[in-house]
């Protein structure tokens, strides 16, 4: 088990270096540069070349690089946009877009695993074509055509503000009001996030189960004369959500990495948001970092569902 | 025994059922309760203002900032030394009660400052504070791109609290204009880098308003200055919201989560129609165009350029693109300033002439392919812009089909801004390109026109011509208006027969506001005064100190 640790992290660690190497040198020898990117009559070149050099940018791409990991552990990587250190940007903006992916990630278990257990019990019934059809619709819309017609619709209906987390004539609320508020700018994005979101987790729930009630002790139990209320819900679903459990390995890249599209349409402060205007202004310092540690997380996160394949399926032994 | 196995069975069948069906229930009943709150809502009226902006800022720091979002927090929070006067013709004092120029071999400018203003923080301001505005700004070490407008000054220094005088090398009168750069405090700055201090986010000025807070792309605050040396601003507050997509903004203009929205032409019949809305316009201070690059032996006759320009429907790709809100223009200047020579007319659409002077040129459509050709070569180029621009997108369009009817065979491309700029203008590698310039209130283009600037300079369709070159050295080295007027006047004759560009149009500029703003006055009584608010041409927002927010809205006769 401890071999199979340290092999696992040393992959982790030359995988990461691997990632910010190539991410690096795709973000450099992109076009443009975060200074050249004006144009104004009214700044000479010489000055132009002149913060080049302040921002290190006239140094070789591998210096530069060097130069980002050392800044980026030393605490002096400051953004280009700003002048303000990257970790604290970042960080300030981590709690919304965690917010607002654990809510509509709530959304979605709580919405998708119910309903696909009922497509299962009711294979190929009316209902079952229906929310088929229903997740189907959801995903294939997309989001941010979606959220538009949403926002425009309460909008029209209830003249209220929706975008950003909270409104801003808010004199004459009292705490209620005040966290009413909260909850109607959070419940919308994270409601479109989830119609999205909802489809492969019914879909996959609804295959897992059709597969277990097929299975011998299944039937087993329903010749024992087992109600077949419990026969699905007592043993059926117990078993369907195994494989749903490995599925958390993917959540903490998903809950950490913000939503660039949902971010912009909402107004909503998160990485997305920071990563997709770091990119348009060829920030390299808020990009790469952003770049890395989603990396990290990732790989985070296929490490965990790879032990948690262990802790669930007593069969698989690593050594 | 067996009766109990299956009570127990069921319980935990129950148990399982129900905290498969409770999240549902619960998120409808949640959304259920906030659907009546919402709609359960009484309007507000508070005296302040909700701006919107696309991007957040970045340095609340007028030395540093680059972004419009920035400049505008800076200029409720800064002050100047001098800024323009309302019909962007003249200037007046901010910080600076008044200044004198001395003309000369090497003028001199000294500027008379206010006494008794007070920084936010209870300090009072002094030349000092200039001096230091100044030597950070020339600090090779920070990064401000605002060094290129003080290259000329050879000496900037304190001659006591209350005067500043800057020594300049050569006459160089666009240098007052940049004596409106917001001034910073000394005393809170000197030890501090510069570049990554956090005043550049909780920032301590002199302006009519305060700062509070800022919450990343979300939003910044600022409240009234009570001890602001013209006096309180009406407003209590302003809120500087951010919302990246203006299709949004617009939504939050409706539901009055905004009180001001930059209106596109597309959209301004829709919101004439919304009755708590104003709309007020005015042109921008720059214009679109169509630049030749004339170092490409096509574009290099004179004839050619105007012939260009005559075949363009100025008039209706303005009616089409711009729904009629741009005015055509025919030289490099915008039309509504002082500079603009409004006795050079634009060149009429004339399909007519144009092709006479194509043919005059030598270029005739001889093989009856459609396409003029000279010697054997049809007329062929590759027009580019950039992308995420729907007006020059809809521009490039149009003048395609309007040069095709001249039998000029364009193709149209549109690439990406970073590899637009580095690919083709910046290599000179292009025919000819959509683009547009925003400028500042002084005419001196300089950096644009001026041949010594096509090397490295921004004259990159690479113009030249000796009069216009020696008018524009003129231009900036004289400080009276008058006989500024009259060489840019000139300039603009000249320019408007070479069209190294095809001087597009001015786009006008429109914005909303909730018409329950007004301007507020003391009469000689005390009663409170109110007059409507007025576009100048120095912007919607001039008297903003004077605007307020009435209880109930009585507007003066």
């Amino acid at each position: 088990m401890t071999s199979f640790l340290l092999r696992r992290l040393l992959q982790m660690f030359i995988t990461l270096i691997g990632i910010s190497i190539i991410s690096w040198v795709i973000i450099t020898t992109a076009p443009g540069g975060p200074i050249s990117l004006t144009m104004d009559p009214k700044i000479s070149p010489k000055i132009i070349e002149q913060m080049m050099k302040n921002y290190d940018l006239d140094k070789p791409v591998y210096q530069q690089y060097f130069l980002w990991i050392k800044k980026l552990f030393t605490g002096k990587l400051f953004s280009f946009k700003d002048g303000r250190p990257v970790l604290e940007k970042i960080w300030e903006r981590i709690g919304n877009t965690l917010l607002l992916n654990l809510v509509a990630t709530i959304i979605i278990f709580s919405l998708a695993i119910p309903l696909g257990v009922f497509s299962a019990r009711k294979q190929y019934s009316m209902m079952d074509r229906l929310t088929t059809f229903g997740v189907f619709l959801g995903l294939s819309i997309p989001g941010f055509w979606l959220a538009y017609l949403i926002i425009l619709g309460t909008v029209e209906l209830f003249g209220y503000p929706v975008l950003g987390m909270r409104s801003f004539v808010t004199e004459g609320f009292g705490t209620t009001e005040i966290i009413l508020d909260r909850i109607w700018h959070l419940l919308l994005p994270a409601l479109i996030m989830a119609i999205h979101g909802m489809a492969g987790l019914s879909r996959y729930t609804r295959s897992s189960m059709l597969e277990v009630i097929r299975q011998d002790y299944i039937r087993t139990a329903k010749a024992k004369g087992v109600p077949e209320e419990t026969v699905y819900y007592r043993h059926g679903l117990r078993n369907a959500l195994l494989p749903i459990i490995t599925l958390f390995g993917f959540l903490i890249p998903g809950l950490i990495g913000g939503s660039i599209i949902m971010e912009s349409v909402f107004a909503w402060p998160g990485i997305g948001r920071l990563a997709y205007q770091a990119v348009l202004a060829r920030d390299y310092p808020v990009v790469m970092t952003i770049n890395t540690i989603t990396a990290v997380l990732v790989l985070l996160g296929n490490f965990i569902a790879d032990l948690l394949y262990g802790v669930v399926d007593p069969r698989i032994r690593y050594g | 025994m067996h009766r109990n196995d299956k009570l127990l069975f069921s319980a935990k069948l129950m148990k399982i059922k129900t905290l498969l069906f409770i999240p549902p229930v619960l998120f409808l009943i949640v959304l259920g309760v906030n659907l009546l709150f919402v709609s359960h809502r009484s309007p507000q009226r508070v005296n302040q203002l909700i701006m919107s902006s696309i991007g957040d800022a970045s340095f609340l720091n007028p030395i540093l900032a680059q972004d419009s979002a920035s400049s505008d927090i800076n200029s409720f929070v800064f002050n100047g030394l001098i800024k323009y006067d309302r019909d962007l013709q003249g200037f007046v004092g901010e910080l600076a009660e008044s200044w004198k120029v001395k003309e000369g071999e090497k003028p001199e400018i000294t500027f008379f400052l206010r006494k008794g203003v007070l920084w936010h923080d209870g300090k009072e301001f002094t030349a000092e504070d200039v001096k230091f505005t100044y030597d950070k700004i020339m600090d090779e070490k920070t990064n401000t791109v605002r060094r290129s407008d003080y290259e000329l000054v050879e000496k900037a220094e304190v001659l006591d609290p209350y005067t500043f005088r800057v020594i300049y090398k050569q006459p160089f009168s666009p240098g007052l204009q940049t004596w409106g750069m917001g001034i910073i405090p000394k005393h809170l700055l000197e030890k501090e880098d510069i570049n990554t201090t956090s005043f550049n986010r909780r920032p301590v000025g002199t302006g009519p308003f305060r700062f509070v807070e800022w919450v990343t792309d979300e939003k910044i605050v600022v409240e009234a200055n009570p001890t602001y040396f013209q006096g309180r601003p009406h407003l209590d507050r302003i809120i500087y919201r951010i919302i990246p997509e203006v299709s949004l903004s617009e939504m939050e203009l409706l539901t009055k989560g905004v009180d001001s929205y930059g209106v596109s032409p597309h959209q301004f019949r829709r919101m004439s129609e919304i009755d708590f809305l104003k709309i007020y316009s005015q042109p921008a201070l720059g214009y679109t165009y169509i630049g030749y690059n004339l170092k490409n032996t096509l574009f290099q006759d004179r004839r050619v350029r105007q012939a260009f320009t005559h075949a363009i429907n100025r008039e209706e790709i303005v009616q089409y693109v711009l729904y009629g809100y741009g005015a055509v223009i025919s030289g490099p200047f915008p039309s509504h300033l002082w500079y603009y020579n409004a006795n050079v007319k634009p060149f009429p659409y004339d399909p007519q002439k144009a092709r006479a002077l194509m043919a005059e040129a030598g270029w005739k459509d001889t093989d009856g392919d459609g396409v003029l050709d000279k010697d054997g070569q049809p007329f062929r180029f590759k027009l580019i812009t950039n992308s995420g621009n729907d007006v020059r997108r809809d521009v490039g369009v149009l003048v395609q089909r309007q040069l095709r009817e001249l039998g000029v065979d364009v193709t149209f491309e549109v690439y990406e801004w970073s590899v637009f700029l580095k690919n083709f203008i910046n290599a000179k590698h292009f025919d000819a390109c959509i683009l547009g310039w925003g400028l500042s209130p002084d005419p001196d283009d300089y950096q644009i026109w001026h041949s010594s600037q096509i090397e490295r300079g921004f004259n990159f369709v690479s113009y030249k011509n000796p009069e216009v070159d020696r008018l524009w050295e003129e231009g900036r080295r004289e400080y009276d208006q008058e006989k500024r007027k009259k060489i840019y006047w000139r300039i603009h004759e000249l320019m408007a027969e070479d069209q190294p560009y095809t001087f597009l149009f001015s786009p006008i500029g429109m914005s909303a506001l909730q018409n329950k703003f007004v301007l507020v006055e003391n009469g000689p009584s005390g009663q409170k005064i109110y007059r409507p608010i007025k576009m100048e041409k120095a912007g919607l927002m001039y008297d903003l100190i004077d605007w307020y927010v009435p209880g109930e809205t009585v507007m003066e006769k």
